[in-house]
């Protein structure tokens, strides 16, 4: 773990440079493809359902695959999420693993 | 338009945006936090929020994060993740044309969630003017660098994470951003496609493939759908 608040490693940065051109790209490529195209139908419905499906690739492993204690730790913080604060379902669902992982051994 | 417009339209930008705020100042502390727990510095992670600033990937690039960082890998991530802007961008079109080009450009690279949908919001009332646009989003940027810093700075003191349950804090933010995007039952099959493709990746692939695979498989999925109801759509621009 580093400490060093000035820290600045040549491959990170390489990492976050290429993190920033990628985004640049899907910031400015809309703009710039309207001018020529329109975009719509399938390809629209496809961009349409990209970060949606990307976040739930993302909480797959933890929410339906490591065991009881993650996915109902999950289902509860969706359950939180819908009626609360989100702090208040990200630190619920905290709080529920902690105590599921106690409970279920 | 007069210097007094300008400020005015500039306070209303930032009223606007103040209840979003709030949330910023969550997740760019718990950001900041994780960041650090994967060796990240202060300086790297101010770096990383003033470059790209956009809080859903950097939580993803974080969570998939390895030492030394796979740089293709998290790129690809971060193009992926964020494809949406360039349907946001094509919504935005309109409204940011006929402005100066170099506001117009610079108006994109500050282009995110939040300021875009207080944006389209907005623009159903009254010309969207870039004093209005920037009161939206220097606020949001300002906050978001100081709050991921600040994280950083004091999230590597924690020891032991899981203790906290912090290993299950990256699932449960995204848990939350997926709530925010749930706009009917249309998600329903992109979603479960994603979750069931993602879940045979994660058991038969090594490293993070199940994302982009879930991820495409979400995707075509979404594109077999079609779109949903094309008039609204269209309207909602």
């Amino acid at each position: 773990m580093q400490s060093d608040i000035w820290a600045l490693d040549p491959l990170t940065l390489a990492a976050i440079s290429g993190m920033a051109l990628a985004t640049w790209l899907t910031r400015f490529a809309g703009y710039w493809l309207l001018r020529r195209v329109t975009v719509g139908g399938r390809v629209a419905a496809a961009l349409e359902a990209v970060p949606g499906a990307i976040l739930m690739a993302i909480v797959t492993p933890v929410a339906f695959a490591s065991g009881a204690a993650e996915s109902a730790a999950a289902v509860l913080t969706v359950l939180l999420a819908l009626r609360l604060p989100l702090i208040v379902a990200v630190a619920g669902g905290c709080l529920a693993v902690v105590l599921l992982r106690t409970l279920l051994g | 338009m007069t210097n007094n417009d300008r400020s005015g339209e500039f306070t209303a930008g930032v009223l606007t945006i103040l209840p979003v705020l709030v949330a910023v100042v969550v997740y760019g502390l718990l950001f900041g936090a994780l960041a650090a727990q994967k060796g990240l510095s202060p300086l790297e992670v101010t770096v990383m929020s003033a470059l790209v600033f956009a809080g859903a990937s950097q939580f993803v690039a974080v969570e998939i994060w390895t030492s030394p960082p796979g740089v293709l890998l998290l790129a690809l991530t971060a193009l992926m993740v964020n494809l949406r802007h360039v349907l946001m961008g094509a919504a935005l079109a309109p409204f940011i044309r006929g402005w100066p080009r170099g506001r117009t450009w610079t108006a994109l690279f500050f282009m995110t969630d939040e300021n875009w949908a207080l944006t389209l919001q907005r623009a159903g009332r009254t010309t969207i003017t870039p004093a209005f646009y920037f009161g939206l989003a220097l606020p949001l940027y300002g906050g978001w660098i100081a709050c991921t810093t600040l994280g950083a700075v004091f999230g590597a003191v924690l020891q032991d994470p899981a203790r906290y349950g912090l290993d299950f804090a990256f699932t449960a933010v995204f848990l939350t951003l997926l709530v925010g995007m749930w706009k009917g039952p249309r998600n329903l099959l992109p979603w479960a496609a994603s979750a069931a493709v993602a879940t045979a990746a994660y058991f038969w692939l090594p490293g993070v493939w199940y994302i982009a695979l879930g991820g495409l498989a979400g995707t075509l999925a979404g594109a077999l759908q079609g779109p949903a109801r094309p008039k609204e759509a269209v309207d909602a621009v």
